[in-house]
This record gives C-alpha cells, structure tokens and sequence, in this order.
C-alpha cells in the first residue's frame, strides 16, 4: 500500500551540511528567533511533573522573558493526558494551545482500545493536539495494515484535536523506513509527522528531518494537502533551530515557516533562543542564571 | 473547546497558512585579512621579478567588472629566466635533496596552505568569482589536501612503481586554467615536486593572484630557489613555455583545442607529455534512483562553480517514466539557489570567470533556442554589476543540438530521456569526449554494468563532482591524456628504468 | 576462408613439391587480398623471389579498423581468465607449427638456429603476457581510501582501437612485444607488418585463425609504411598508435603530429633490438629482447584509469 522509495543516506547528509553553512545574520536572525519561539511545543513528559512544573511551564509559554515586552509566546505546551485539564485551566484564555501524548505513550505497546480511550481521555480534558505514537514493532515486522489502520481510527478518535503522529525514528533503523512511516502516517490522515518521543536516542536529526519533509512535500505536490512537521528532542540551540528554519525553507518553500505547520518539540531549546534574541538586541553574550528554568 | 486556538486546522486540504517572508540577510565574508598587491612580476628563482608596466595586463574581478590587480605577461625571455632557473635547480640543488627533505617541504606547504586557508579562499573567490562557500570548503582545503597527500609519496616512490624505479623528468611546463586556480596549481606542483622535478607554472591570465600569493608562502618555508617559478601572461606566454626547448614535460590543462594543438606543437620533440582537457559529462538518471538524492546530485553536478568545470555533469539522461517529476523537483530546488555577490556566505552561484566567458555562455543559450531547446532560467535577480548568469536548463533537445555536442563551461543543463539502459549507454558515449560520467540507480549491479560500459575516466555513481587527491583523475578519448591524483598521478612525472631482473 | 589457408602448407622448401602460398591480409577472421590489388615481392637473400604480399592501401586500414571497432566490445568483455585462456591457446598453437614458421624464416635468410630461437622466444613470451590478464588490476589498480563516505576504485580498462607498426625485425618477436600487451589489455588492434620480412606475421595470422581468438580482434595488413602510417594515424577511431623507435623519425613524428586530431595517444617504445641483419642476430639478442620485452608497463601504458566512486550508508 506504500511504496518504499529509495533514499541515498550520503546524498541526505550532503545536502544537510550544505544547508548548515547558510549564514544567518542579525534581522535575518532575529525574525528566525522571533519564528521558532512561536513554533515551539514547550514540553515536559517527566513522570515526576508536578502540578507546580505544569503551571510553571505554562506561565513560561505565556511568558517566555518578562524583561523584553515584544517577545512572542510559544505554540503549544505539551504534557501527559492527566496534566491536561491543569494545562487546560490556566491558558484557557490564550491562544496557546495544549498538546498531550497519547496512545501509551512512549512505547506504544497496548492494545489499540487503549489507545482509543487514552485519545478521548486528553480530549475530553480538553487537548487541542493529540501527539501519538506509531507500533514500532508493528511497522517493523511488515504490518503496514495494522499501523495504518490504528492512526486512521485514532484519527477518527481525535475529533476536532489536531493529530500529530510520532515515528519515533530513532528506533525505525533506517531512513528508507522514516520515509515509508512517513507516507504511511501521513496517508492514514496525520495532520503533523512528529520524529520523535523524546524517550529514546537518536531523537530528532537534521537527516531524518529532511526525509520527512520530502515526504510531505511529495505529498503536497500529489495531493495539495500540507501537512506539518515536528521535530521533537534534541534540539538545544538557536542554531540547530535556525538551520531546521532554513532547512523547511528550502526543501518545503515559506509557506511552511508558520507554527500552523511546523513546531518544534523542546524544553531547554526556549532559554537559548531567548538568550541569543537578548544577545542580538544587546550585544552582550548571556548567562543563563538570567533565565528561567523549567 | 470554548478557546479559539489559532492553529487549530479542521478540513487540511482548505488549510491556510500566513507564510513569512523570511529571506537571508547579506552574509558578507570579511576581507581585511586578504592583502594583495596592485601589481606584479614574476616569481623567478626565489624572489618575485619587478612589475613591467610595459608588457602589463589587467584581472578583473568578475563581481564587480573592476581592476582587481595587473600582471606583467611574460615575453619569450621572461619564460627563458624561468626555465632557467629551474634548470638550474634541477641539475643543482634540488637533485640533491633526498625524498625526505622533498616531502618536508611539501609537508611544509600544504599546513601552511592549511593555516592560511580563509586568506587564500577570499582570495580566490575575489579573483575568479566563485563563490566563498566553495573556495572555502572545496578548492583551497582540497589544495592542501594534494599538498600532503604527494608530500607523503615523496620518499616512498619505491613502492609506487612495481618492478621499477623511479627517476625525475626534470623541467615541468605546467598550464593551469581558470576555473580551479589554486587547486590545479597543487595537481600540478605537488606531484612534480614529490618526483624531484622542478616546474615553471603558467595560471590562466584571468586568475593569477592566489599563484603569486603561493609563491609568498613558498618564500616563507623556505623551499629552495628555482624549484617552483611562475609565469604569468595569456597564450602567447603558454606557446613560450611550450616551445621551450630545455623542458622535458608539458601538463597542461585547458581547452580540447589547445590540447590538440600543444599535441601538434611537441610532435618532433621527445618530451613527455599529460592533458587534462575539455568534457561533456552525462548524469544519467534512472527511474528507481533516489530522486530526491539525484537532484541534489544534479545541482552539484552542474551548478557547481558555475558550471566553470571541465568534468560537469551538464548532459541530464533521464528515465523517461520520471522524466516531468525529476524536471518539477529540479525546478523547485533552483529557485533555492542564490545567485550573487561570490563573498557573500549564502551564495550558491557566484560570477561568471571573465566577460568573455559570459558571452560563450550566452550565445551557446542563443543558440540552443535557435534550434529548438526550451530554456528554463531560475527566476532570481541577478547583481546589476559584474559578469553574472542564472541557473538555467534547456529541454526539447536532441543528441545533435550544438548544446547537447559541445562543452559550454556554463551554468547550462540539457535535459534528454532515454528508455533502456543501453540507450542511455550509448548516448552517454555519443561524444568526443571522455572525462566523467554520473550514474544514479537504487540497483548495485546496474551501477557496474552501466560503470563498465561507461568511456570516462570517472564515473559517479550516485553522487557527482566529488575529488580527493587519492583518487586519480583524468580522461578518455579527447578528454585527456594520462591522470592526475593517486599512484596514477605520479606516472605523468617520472621515468621509470628496470630493477633489475623481474621475469 | 581461415580453413583453406591453414590447412597442408607446412612447408616452403624449394622442391619442386611445394605450391608458393599468396600471402593476404587478415581481416575480421578473414585473408583477404588488399583493396589495391597490387603487390610487392619478398626476396630471399639471395634475391631470389619467394612471394608476393599485398601492398594494402588506407581502404585496408579502413577495414581493419572497422573490423577492430566491432570486434572490440566483445574482447574487452570477455573475462581476464577467458582473455588469458584464449592468449595462452595461441601459444599452443605456435607450438604446434613450429616447423612452418622456421622453414619461412630459413627461406628469409634465417639460420635454422636463429629461427628456432626466436620461434620459442614467442612462445615464451605469449605464455608470460597471458598470465597477465587477470593479474594487471590487481597489481596496478587501487582502492583510494577517500576523506569521505565513499567507496573509491581504480582499475584499468581497455583503450579501444590500437594500430600497431611493427619493427622491421626481428619480425614476430617485435610484433608480437607490441602486439600481447594490447591483447591483454584488451584492445583490439590493425597490425601493420614488417615490410621486409612479412612472411612470419602473415602466417602468424594462420595462428590467429586456428586459435580461439575472435575475428577482428587482430587484424594484420601487409604493405609499405609510407602508404599505410598515413590513413592509420589520421583515422579519427583509432585511439592509440604503437610502435618503436626504430621506425624512421619521419614516420613518428608524422604518429604524434596527426594524433592531435582526436588526442590518439602515441608510444614508440625503446626499440627492443638494434637493428641489425637478421641472420646476425645472436642468441643472446634475443635473450635479452625478449626479457625486456616482458614487461606489465607496457600493459599499462596501452589501458586506461577508470575511477569509480559510490557512497558507503547503511
């Protein structure tokens, strides 16, 4: 049902080294910074979270940096099913939306009545986005159907919430694989293809990344449909962040530099993006005693 | 769900987003630390000869159109210095090195090459237009690369020649053109000097500068003098160098034309001789290749230097079943490509070399839609000074079309199809040429059968324009005589005498 | 046909038993006689006549060299095992008639020691050049370990269409010095004979005939320097000229100066032998020519450098 289209791994990482050296200085900067900010999924999936962790990621996605007015709030924040309603409670006014992991997350491995349930249950508590896993084992011994089938109705389950299905490539072992995932998930009706749960090394890579952006833009030049993208864990620096902007800018075009289509998924990569927005506004390089910590 | 979320989508195929315009900023390259002088003479014997007004000509720099720096041409008794010199150091000092002094100083070189790397990238991108991203990653790092891969060869030529031992040829005629200044420099001198031969160098007149500054850096380590002299000038300069009768080895590399007619010029004189000439690469593309991949492949198999290369993969053969998707992805990806400043960190494409260049460009385009191509241009604006032309690709052309036959030395793709393999065989082979060829499948054994029938002395295999001084470089048919990089490399530079009994 | 001339003309002595043999060209598998139709005679030392041999013109180059273009594909896909194989079969062959080629030589001037001599020294040295066949890539190709993800080889290949200008002597040595190395490379080549002493290469072509060799792969033209240097070099689908230095200056110079028009490249090599009257050739010549003759380099220099590159990825 999916074709499994050929991928040069060298040809992937030349090209993403290629992209790395695009130089982005001072207003082009700025405007990148300013971008990722409102692209960006703050997250925190501990199973420790507190109720005093939750309400204070959600006062930092409200707001990132009081000193500097100007500053953006980010997308999303982005927590387990039964801190949902808490999230839900405090940004019930803003335009941040709430994100939950679902779908026995992270490992994915329940029956997919489960799954269904723990949808309606971060829905019913009021997520806006639902950030799903695929059956790794499942897509690796050659169940396509299945994995089809199981985003399809989870889909269905999401309702009006925003679906975002997580490949978690780390563990596909191929890129040749992350492509087919890709097409698969965004076959079966996922509005966003996510990299990763942020659980297992390798998250989120520029080569992967790229793959999966091919797929979406295959799929927009067959089908007209956008669908977005996310890279979640392993983004810690503005400039990673910046080089993913370049990256979505020259394999997708512009139109998908908008956090209606592209996030990113991070905790610590917001202070060093407002560190260097600080730095550029002041020309002093900072220190993160000055930030927050979530 | 009483919160209006402004993300939120519902029905994706009427989604609608408020793309940003986010463009990148001028990324200029800081040249404070790049100096040059305004005039030059020659590096004769150790030391630079005085500039001669009288005999000068200019270098444009081709961003700009303006004067970058003049150079004194070189007159029959100019080279006859330079040969001289290195006659005598050929005989002299130099043959008295051992292998190890020779590689030291090699060794030498390419570090120092190394240290002063950004110095000689600005340089080069000044001088010739190309830009820094790629004199910065490719040609200067690749330079010294040479410089250290033959340092090594150096005191281990016993191992290089089976059977056989190895002796100098003596005096080195060496013609560099434009395209690669600096890096065809280290083909040429770091092998001949690895060997123990002395060479008199010749740049392209359009490039002279990064030449003149090696030679300051050959003052700095000290190489002895005469071993490595220069000569600047155009053809006139090269027909001296040639016709000199106390050289024992001309390389040269430049144009089929005047390959043939160095080829002609030598034919009484035994005197070895090596070619590195024009081409006509074909990237041949088949059906279940990885597309995304190969497009990449085709931007840098032509778009590279502005298509200023003599081994470009300026043929496309694509499979006709992927032929309008691989021709919409290519399309796409152009329109990513920066034409612009050559210092500028974000450009893709820098200046054309020389006005006159430009012209060929233009009027082999000209041409091409005169006998019926399509001609595609990326759509970006061009710089309104300086020697400038876009990306472009020319469709609806056949195996006849002069554009398809000769070489442009431009940012120009012709697109054909093909059907079989062995139609893309044959055609990849339709030419006089013989430098390089690309071939791009998913199927291994496809890729040494297609390689094998391929009449080229590269082949690419799922990727293109790739170099590194151990891999021997060189051409088929009119492409080329002999090889340079490698052990190959070092044949062209030495004669070989028996060890004794073998058999 | 091959049949015809091969068959019971094991012998050229004076009887009046012997029918004289027409010496033709060989081309594409085939003795032909040359376009021109005209002749010359080869006389013995005592100036007596002993046959004639075709005075072949460029449209016999023409030939030749077509027969060699069509032929080459196939030779230089043949397996280095199967190349060896089927130069190691010429061998046996020569072996086989010995006898025929000393009576030739005898008739020439040789002495019957001479002949002998030199008859095995080709033995010897097509049995040397066949062991090369599978061993050049592996003595002078490379893996060139690149600072990059890619996997790098160099082997070499075969040039293409070769013409080959014999040494006037020693006649089948010297022919056979340039002619195995391009056979190993796996070249295909339009021989040009020695115009003294032809008898020997064109029988050689009786070898070639019986022998596994495919058509075209090597084809022999008989005939004067000054007719046939010309055509062979200014041929647009040659790709390599050899020969030694004991071809007249004039005729080498006219090699590298026509060779510029499609970049043909040109080797004269060190002339194996000085020239001398073939009778005088003393059996350490031979020795020696033949030892110097035994050389891989002279594989190389006739075969090109293919560079492969491939991206390493899982």
């Amino acid at each position: 049902m999916i074709d499994r289209i050929p991928i040069d791994t060298v040809g992937i990482q030349e090209r993403v080294a290629r992209i790395c050296t695009r130089s982005i200085k001072r207003e082009s900067k700025l405007k990148a910074l300013d971008l990722a900010l409102r692209m960006m999924d703050l997250t925190t999936l501990e199973g420790s979270d507190s109720e005093g962790k939750i309400r204070q990621l959600c006062n930092k996605a409200l707001h990132p940096y009081t000193e500097l007015p100007n500053i953006p709030s980010v997308a999303a924040v982005c927590v387990y099913p039964n801190r949902v309603a808490l999230a839900n409670n405090i940004l019930k006014d803003s335009s941040i939306s709430i994100a939950s992991v679902a779908t026995a997350f992270p490992s994915g491995m329940s029956s997919l009545q489960i799954k269904l349930d723990d949808v309606h249950y971060a829905v019913s508590e009021g997520a806006d986005e639902i950030d799903m896993v695929i059956s790794r084992g499942a897509f690796l011994s050659g169940e396509y159907a299945r994995v089809y089938d199981e985003i399809s109705q989870i889909k269905e389950a999401c309702g009006n919430a925003h679906l975002k299905v997580i490949l978690e490539t780390g563990e596909l072992g191929s890129l040749e694989n992350i492509r087919m995932a890709s097409d698969l998930a965004i076959k079966a009706g996922a509005d966003f293809i996510k990299t990763s749960t942020g659980k297992i090394s390798p998250a989120a890579t520029m080569p992967v990344v790229l793959v999966m952006l091919q797929a979406i833009r295959d799929n927009y030049n067959s089908t007209g449909v956008k669908v977005g993208m996310k890279p979640a864990g392993g983004i810690r620096s503005s400039k990673q962040a910046i080089q993913y902007l370049v990256l979505v800018k020259e394999t997708l075009g512009t139109d998908w530099l908008h956090p209606s289509l592209f996030r990113f998924g991070a905790s610590s990569l917001a202070n060093d993006v407002l560190m260097q927005w600080v730095k550029e506004k002041t020309g002093r390089y900072q220190s993160l005693n000055y930030f927050s910590n979530d | 769900m009483s919160k209006k979320k402004i993300y939120r989508q519902s029905d994706r195929s009427t989604q609608k987003s408020m793309p940003i315009d986010w463009s990148y900023e001028e990324a200029p390259e800081n040249t404070s630390h790049a100096t040059f002088f305004k005039n030059y003479g020659f590096f004769i014997n150790g030391s630079f000869t005085k500039y001669d007004e009288s005999q000068s000509f200019e270098s444009i720099n081709p961003a700009n159109g303006e004067v970058l720096y003049r150079c004194t041409e070189a007159s029959e008794i100019d080279v006859d210095a330079a040969v001289k010199a290195a006659r005598v150091s050929f005989e002299g000092e130099w043959s008295n090195y051992s292998g190890t002094q020779r590689s030291h100083y090699l060794y030498r070189i390419a570090r120092m090459l190394q240290e002063r790397a950004r110095e000689f990238a600005v340089l080069e991108s000044m001088d010739g237009g190309k830009p820094i991203r790629e004199s910065r990653d490719i040609d200067i790092p690749l330079a010294a690369a040479h410089f250290f891969y033959y340092a090594g060869w150096a005191d281990k030529l016993a191992y290089a020649f089976p059977g056989k031992s190895s002796k100098p040829l003596g005096v080195c005629a060496q013609i560099i053109p434009w395209n690669f200044p600096l890096l065809m420099l280290a083909w040429k001198i770091a092998p001949a000097l690895a060997c123990g031969n002395t060479v008199v160098l010749k740049p392209a007149e359009t490039t002279s500068l990064t030449a003149l500054k090696f030679c300051e850096l050959l003052q700095d380590i000290g190489l002895p003098n005469g071993v490595v002299n220069i000569v600047t000038g155009a053809g006139k300069t090269g027909e001296y160098l040639v016709q000199h009768p106390d050289i024992d080895k001309i390389a040269f590399t430049g144009s089929t034309g005047v390959g043939k007619l160095i080829q002609q010029s030598i034919a009484e004189r035994e005197i070895s001789a090596t070619f590195e000439l024009g081409g006509k690469g074909a990237f041949i593309l088949f059906d279940d290749a990885a597309l995304n991949e190969a497009v990449e492949g085709i931007i840098n198999a032509i778009f590279f230097n502005q298509g200023h290369v003599c081994c470009a993969g300026s043929r496309l053969l694509v499979q006709e079943g992927v032929a309008d998707k691989v021709i919409d992805l290519l399309k796409n990806r152009m329109q990513h490509l920066i034409v612009g400043d050559p210092l500028d960190k974000n450009t893709d494409i820098g200046a054309v070399n020389s006005k006159t260049q430009l012209e060929i460009i233009q009027r082999y385009v000209a041409t091409g839609i005169k006998e019926g191509a399509s001609c595609y241009e990326c759509s970006g604006s061009l710089p309104n000074s300086g020697y400038y032309y876009p990306p472009t690709l020319l469709t609806g052309v056949s195996q006849s079309s002069t554009v398809v036959q000769e070489e442009i030395f431009g940012p120009v793709l012709t697109i054909q199809t093909f059907r079989t393999t062995d139609e893309a065989i044959e055609k990849a082979n339709n030419t006089p040429y013989g430098l390089a060829n690309g071939i791009w499948t998913d199927k291994g054994s496809k890729i040494f059968y297609v390689g094998s029938k391929l009449r080229s002395g590269v082949v690419w295999s799922n990727t293109y324009n790739k170099f590194d001084p151990t891999s021997p470089f060189g051409g088929y048919k009119e492409s080329g005589k002999g090889r340079e990089g490698g052990i190959s490399g070092l044949h062209a530079y030495v004669k070989l005498v028996n060890n004794g009994a073998m058999n | 046909m091959a049949k015809e001339q091969s068959s019971d003309l094991t012998s050229h002595s004076n009887s009046m038993n012997s029918i004289p043999k027409t010496y033709k060209n060989y081309i594409n598998g085939e003795f032909s006689r040359t376009e021109s139709g005209r002749y010359y005679s080869v006389k013995a030392q005592d100036g007596k006549h002993i046959a004639n041999v075709g005075l072949s013109t460029k449209k016999d180059i023409r030939n030749a060299v077509r027969a060699a273009r069509k032929a080459h594909e196939f030779w230089a896909n043949k397996t280095a095992y199967n190349r060896g194989q089927i130069i190691y079969r010429i061998a046996e062959i020569l072996c086989g008639r010995r006898e025929q080629f000393t009576t030739e030589m005898i008739l020439l001037g040789y002495s019957r020691e001479a002949a002998e001599n030199e008859i095995q020294a080709c033995i010897e040295l097509i049995v040397y050049y066949a062991g090369w066949t599978d061993k050049i890539a592996q003595v002078f190709g490379s893996v060139n370990p690149v600072a990059s993800k890619h996997f790098n080889f160099s082997r070499q290949e075969p040039i293409g269409v070769v013409g080959i200008i014999c040494p006037e002597t020693p006649s089948l040595l010297g022919m056979l010095g340039l002619l195995l190395p391009n056979m190993v490379a796996g070249n295909s080549q339009v021989i040009i004979a020695s115009k003294r002493y032809p008898l020997p290469v064109c029988t050689f072509a009786e070898v070639l005939a019986t022998s596994d060799v495919p058509p075209g792969i090597v084809n022999i033209v008989t005939g004067s320097k000054a007719d046939l240097i010309p055509p062979i070099s200014k041929h647009m689908d040659v790709n390599v000229l050899v020969g030694d230095t004991s071809l007249d200056a004039d005729f080498r110079i006219m090699c590298e100066l026509e060779s510029a028009s499609n970049m043909k490249r040109v080797f004269f090599w060190e002339s194996f032998i000085p020239l001398n009257e073939l009778n005088s050739t003393p059996n350490e010549t031979i020795a020696f020519c033949l030892n110097s003759l035994k050389d891989p380099y002279y594989i190389l220099y006739v075969q090109e450098v293919k560079t492969t590159w491939h991206p390493v990825s899982e």
